[in-house]
Parts: C-alpha cells; sequence; structure tokens
C-alpha cells in the first residue's frame, strides 16, 4: 500500500503537467461540492441595468445578456455537469465491463450477440445517436445521461472483452481452477479484478468526452434547458453574441469546459501509468 | 499393485474451420491409454504439438474429453464434466505444476495468497491454520517466509517456480502433474528445483507425471516412460528400456538428437526430415509417423501400428519394432 503511494507521487511530481491536472480535478471537485455555496451572486438573478458588462473586478468573467454573473453561472454549473458525466461513466463502466467480461469469457453465442449490439451501435455517428435518443425519449437530464452511457458502452465492453479473452486461458486461471475456484469465482474472483484498473483507466479517459457530450447536447438545444446553468447553453448563448464583441459571454464558460475535458484526458494519462505494472521502477 | 490413475482409450478431438458446421477434426490426444502406479514418476516426452499438453490438462480435468475414461483410484473421472470438477473431492488429489510459473501466479496475489487460495477452498482453512499451513509449506519448498509478503513480479524465477510447487502440494494431491517445471529456468536453478522434486515425492509418496523435453532428466528421475507422437502413444515401458533399447524409429531419432559429451566421434545419427503429418483429420489406416519416418516402408500406409510388446513391460507400435 505504501509502495502505491510512493509510486502515485512519483507520477504526480515527475511530469508538471500531470500536478496541474491533479490540481485541476481537486478545483473541479471543490466546484461542484461547494459551488452554489461560493457563487459571488445569485445565478439566476438577472438585471437589465446590468446586461453585457464585460469582465471586471465585480464581475470576473462578466455579464451575460440579461446581466446575469457569468463567473456565478459557471462555478454553480459544474455541479450539474460533472453530475452527468460521473453518473454516465458509471453506467457505462459497470454495464459495458460486464458485457465485455460475459463475452470474452463465455464467448460463442454471447460473444456473438453483444458484439452485434455494439457494432450497431458503434455504426452511427455517436453524437447523431445521442441526439437521436435524446430527442425521441424527452428532453430530460435522465436522458442525457442515458444517451451518453449508451454511445460510451462499446468502448468499455471491447476493451473489457478484449482483456478478458486474453486472460481467460492464462495460467494463473487454469491455477485457479486447480485450486477448485468454479466458474463464477474465475470470473467475479480473478478476471474482474485484474481487469479492473485497465477499466478504470478507460472510466477517466472517457470522462471527458462524456462532459463534452453533455455539453454539446446542450449546445445544440437538447438536454438541459435554460435558464439551467450549464456549460454547453452558456456558450450557444454566447456563441450569437461574439459577432457584436461580446466575446466573454461564451468564452469563460467554454474555457473551463475545454480545461475539465483536459484534465480528465490527462489524469487518464497519469492513471494509465499508475496501473500498468511495466512502468513502476 | 493397484494403479492409481488408469487411463483407457482416451481422446480429444477439436473441431476446426468453423463457421458452425465443422469442416476438420483436430486429434490432439487419440486413443491413449497408460497407467501410473502410487509412488511412480512416469514421464511424458515428445516434440512441441504432440498432444502432451493436451492430455496432461485432460488428466488434471481442465478440458473435457471427446471420449476414453480416466479411472482414478475406484471413480472415472472422464464422465465429470470439467465445469463442475472444481467442486468434486477428488479436485485436490490432482494437481499441477505450470510450465511458466510466473504466469501461474495471479499478478495480483502475493506469494502467500497463491499458495493459500486452494487452502481455503479446497480444505477451507482460514486464519492461523492457514497462515500456519502456508508457511510449512514455504518451509518445504524453500520459499523463505520473508518473501511471502512478496507479488510475483518481485520474484526470481527459480522462487516463482517454487511457489508454483508450493500451491500445487498445499492440498496433499496423490498425482502431481509437472508440466516441464523447468523448462523455463536457469540451467542451475532447474537442478535445485529437480532435486526438490524429487526430495517431496521421497517425503509425500506421490505419483508424478513428468512432461518434459529433456531427455536426460527423464533418464535420472523417472520410472517409466511414455513417448508420444501427434497425439498417440509410440513408445512406452521402464526408463531404462525405453532409452537404452528404443524400439520406436521416433524414439530412436529422439535420442539421437540428445547431444553428448564423448570423446569419440559420434557415430550416424537418424535425422528427422520433413514436417509432421497433419493432425487435422488424420488417416486412421495411416501410421502417423509415415513419411518422416527413416524405416518407412508401404506396409505402414496400409494399417496404423498398435502398442505391442517387444519387452517386459516395454511396447512399441511400430510394425517393424
Amino acid at each position: 500500500m505504501n509502495e502505491t503511494l510512493r509510486h502515485v507521487r512519483h507520477v504526480l511530481t515527475e511530469n508538471p503537467v500531470t500536478l496541474g491536472a491533479a490540481g485541476l480535478f481537486v478545483f473541479f471537485v471543490l466546484a461542484a461540492l461547494l459551488g452554489p455555496s461560493l457563487a459571488p451572486y445569485d445565478p439566476f438573478a438577472s438585471d437589465a441595468a446590468r446586461a453585457l458588462q464585460p469582465p471586471s473586478l465585480r464581475h470576473w468573467f462578466g455579464t451575460d445578456a440579461l446581466g446575469r454573473d457569468i463567473f456565478s453561472r459557471v462555478l454553480v454549473a459544474t455541479r450539474l455537469d460533472m453530475a452527468i458525466a460521473v453518473s454516465s461513466v458509471i453506467l457505462a463502466f459497470a454495464f459495458g465491463t460486464l458485457a465485455g467480461l460475459a463475452a470474452g469469457f463465455l464467448g460463442g453465442a454471447t460473444d456473438q450477440a453483444i458484439g452485434r449490439l455494439v457494432d450497431t451501435i458503434m455504426a452511427f455517428p455517436l453524437f447523431v445517436l445521442a441526439m437521436g435518443i435524446v430527442a425521441a425519449l424527452g428532453n430530460t437530464v435522465t436522458n442525457i445521461v442515458l444517451a451518453t452511457a449508451i454511445i460510451n458502452f462499446p468502448l468499455y465492453v471491447r476493451v473489457a472483452r478484449a482483456e478478458t479473452a486474453q486472460r481467460k486461458s492464462a495460467g494463473f486461471i487454469e491455477a485457479a481452477r486447480l485450486s477448485g475456484d468454479g466458474e463464477t469465482a474465475i470470473l467475479f474472483g480473478q478476471l474482474l479484478p485484474n481487469i479492473l484498473p485497465i477499466m478504470m483507466v478507460q472510466a477517466s479517459l472517457t470522462m471527458g468526452y462524456a462532459i463534452l457530450n453533455a455539453a454539446g447536447l446542450s449546445f445544440i438545444g437538447l438536454g438541459v434547458r435554460p435558464p439551467t446553468p450549464e456549460w454547453g447553453i452558456m456558450v450557444a448563448e454566447g456563441a450569437g453574441l461574439m459577432i457584436s464583441g461580446e466575446w466573454w459571454v461564451a468564452l469563460f464558460p467554454g474555457l473551463v469546459l475545454m480545461l475539465a475535458v483536459f484534465c480528465f484526458n490527462l489524469l487518464g494519462d497519469a492513471l494509465r501509468d499508475i496501473v500498468d505494472p511495466r512502468r513502476r521502477s | 499393485m493397484t494403479a492409481l490413475l488408469d487411463v483407457i482409450n482416451l481422446q480429444k478431438i477439436y473441431p476446426v474451420g468453423g463457421g458452425g458446421k465443422a469442416r476438420g477434426q483436430l486429434h490432439a490426444v487419440d486413443d491413449v491409454s497408460f497407467s501410473i502406479a502410487p509412488g511412480e514418476t512416469v514421464g511424458l516426452v515428445g516434440e512441441s504439438g504432440c498432444g502432451k499438453s493436451t492430455l496432461v490438462r485432460l488428466l488434471a480435468r481442465l478440458h473435457d474429453p471427446t471420449a476414453g475414461a480416466i479411472h482414478f483410484g475406484d471413480t472415472d473421472l472422464a464422465g465429470m464434466k470439467a465445469r463442475g470438477f472444481a467442486r468434486r473431492p477428488e479436485r485436490a488429489a490432482i494437481q499441477m505444476v505450470f510450465q511458466d510459473a510466473g504466469e501461474s501466479i495471479n499478478p495480483r496475489y502475493t506469494a502467500f495468497e497463491a499458495i493459500a487460495a486452494p487452502l481455503r477452498r479446497l480444505r477451507g482453512l482460514r486464519g492461523t491454520a492457514l497462515q500456519q499451513r502456508v508457511e510449512e509449506l514455504a518451509d518445504a519448498t524453500g520459499i523463505p517466509r520473508a518473501l511471502l509478503g512478496r507479488f510475483p513480479h518481485q520474484l526470481s524465477g527459480g522462487q516463482k517456480a517454487r511457489v508454483g510447487i508450493a500451491r500445487a502440494i498445499a492440498v496433499e494431491p496423490r498425482l502431481l502433474i509437472l508440466d516441464e517445471p523447468t523448462a523455463a529456468l536457469d540451467v542451475s536453478v532447474q537442478v535445485v528445483i529437480l532435486k526438490l522434486l524429487m526430495d517431496l515425492r521421497q517425503r509425500l509418496g506421490l505419483s508424478y507425471l513428468f512432461v518434459s523435453h529433456d531427455i536426460n532428466v527423464v533418464r535420472l528421475i523417472c520410472d517409466r516412460v511414455i513417448v508420444m507422437y501427434l497425439g498417440k502413444i509410440v513408445e512406452q515401458g521402464p526408463t531404462a528400456e525405453v532409452l537404452g533399447r528404443p524400439a520406436h524409429p521416433y524414439t530412436r531419432a529422439l535420442l539421437s538428437a540428445v547431444p553428448e559429451l564423448t570423446l569419440e566421434p559420434p557415430g550416424p545419427r537418424p535425422r528427422l526430415g520433413g514436417e509432421p503429418r497433419s493432425p487435422i483429420n488424420p488417416d486412421p489406416k495411416v501410421c502417423r509417423f509415415f513419411g518422416r519416418c527413416p524405416d518407412g516402408r508401404p506396409a505402414c500406409a496400409d494399417s496404423m501400428p498398435r502398442l505391442s510388446p517387444v519387452g517386459p513391460g516395454h511396447l512399441a507400435a511400430c510394425h517393424f519394432a
């Protein structure tokens, strides 16, 4: 355990970018947890007199067309965006890992069925599929989560299936059979713990994608509806104002969105280094 | 003396060339019969791909045979599905030491956990009883207790081999299958591990089925030898007989391939040319060695030679033995 901690510290300090990403991650977690109480202004309070003010000391990120404080809205939006991304990743992770484990371990008809399902999902342009799902099921946060989970599902299945198939006839699995492990024990006691770290890396890497997808859906008007503070909607609201010179309305939510995606992708890379035993010194 | 293990007409056929309807049948193990007496060490030799690994996995009940019987004591193990075998009382009685010791330990298990796994499952040991038994096994196999907390990637090849042996003998099997246990080790470590195995056989009264490529090791430690070629036993008998007076041309070729240190210039050695026949849909009338055999005659393509006695306890499958 101590050794693992030391290794984590090594990976973090080895690369300053990774350390920066870890710092950003802490910031995002804090913002998601405490956002509403930290926000200097009410994110819903509009004030026509203060509309479209550029960034200043009073309003760090400026104000939008309705005079709402953009900094407060960006801060408060963190919770919703993170919640959507985290719950969709958890869903895709759980079902994708189980399906991939079953496909890789059982093979045959199960593998065929799951493989075809995954191929079917992958046959669509994924963002268009997500749009279709939300449009068909209704414009709710639950459905954004569902759509994001569905388009991420194939990635988990493929990784889990490949990792399972590669290990299922390994010596340690035969040894486990000799030690009296039945099929269930092999599957959940031997194979799952061995592929779990790889799946965690996958989860971290798709997290950024999930955030982007949720924001993208809101940007085109699906999913979260105004006046709810959400990064995608805020970028959409500011997009039209860019031409008239009010750049801050779209820029700041977009920047935070970009940083969030960036942060999770970098953390995924770092996590892969931590998990991969070959990278251990 | 009643045999510990009696294998009768064991066969394993894999369907190949899929698409639902299998076009070919790969005869991995074909009509194999032999027995192992209690306390006996039987060597199993043959080139890569001859079905040794499949045969031992059938015996260890990791795979299901297509046909035949495996009598172990009073029970026929061939009738029990490999899937449910983990819960049979016979599970503990047949254990196996793998060729690649490193690969045979779960990378997330410490040496302690690897040795403890069969004790937990098959013996139900917990707590201090488990701790004691694992330490006892570590002592018996020469693993320093300090290393029990280490993961496989932190152990040397010899140490991993010891962990593999400790795990295999943990539940006191009656038959231990050794699948080239020293093939992946340094020569110096090989000797130490072989000594350990011989020592354990004596102390625990185990029977060994020893799969090896190394004829010299087989000569040293085995009571009897089985020679396999393309899924079939071509010769079997007491070690001194089979290696001293090989009756089958394949055994002769195998022995001539063993390097020797002699002062005299070596005599002519029979060499094998060509490729082995395909194990897929083999002609049941043609000797499996035909085409590669230096003594092959037309008769070899007319009928498959059967194992027949050529000496006391010594059988060979060749028309001209």
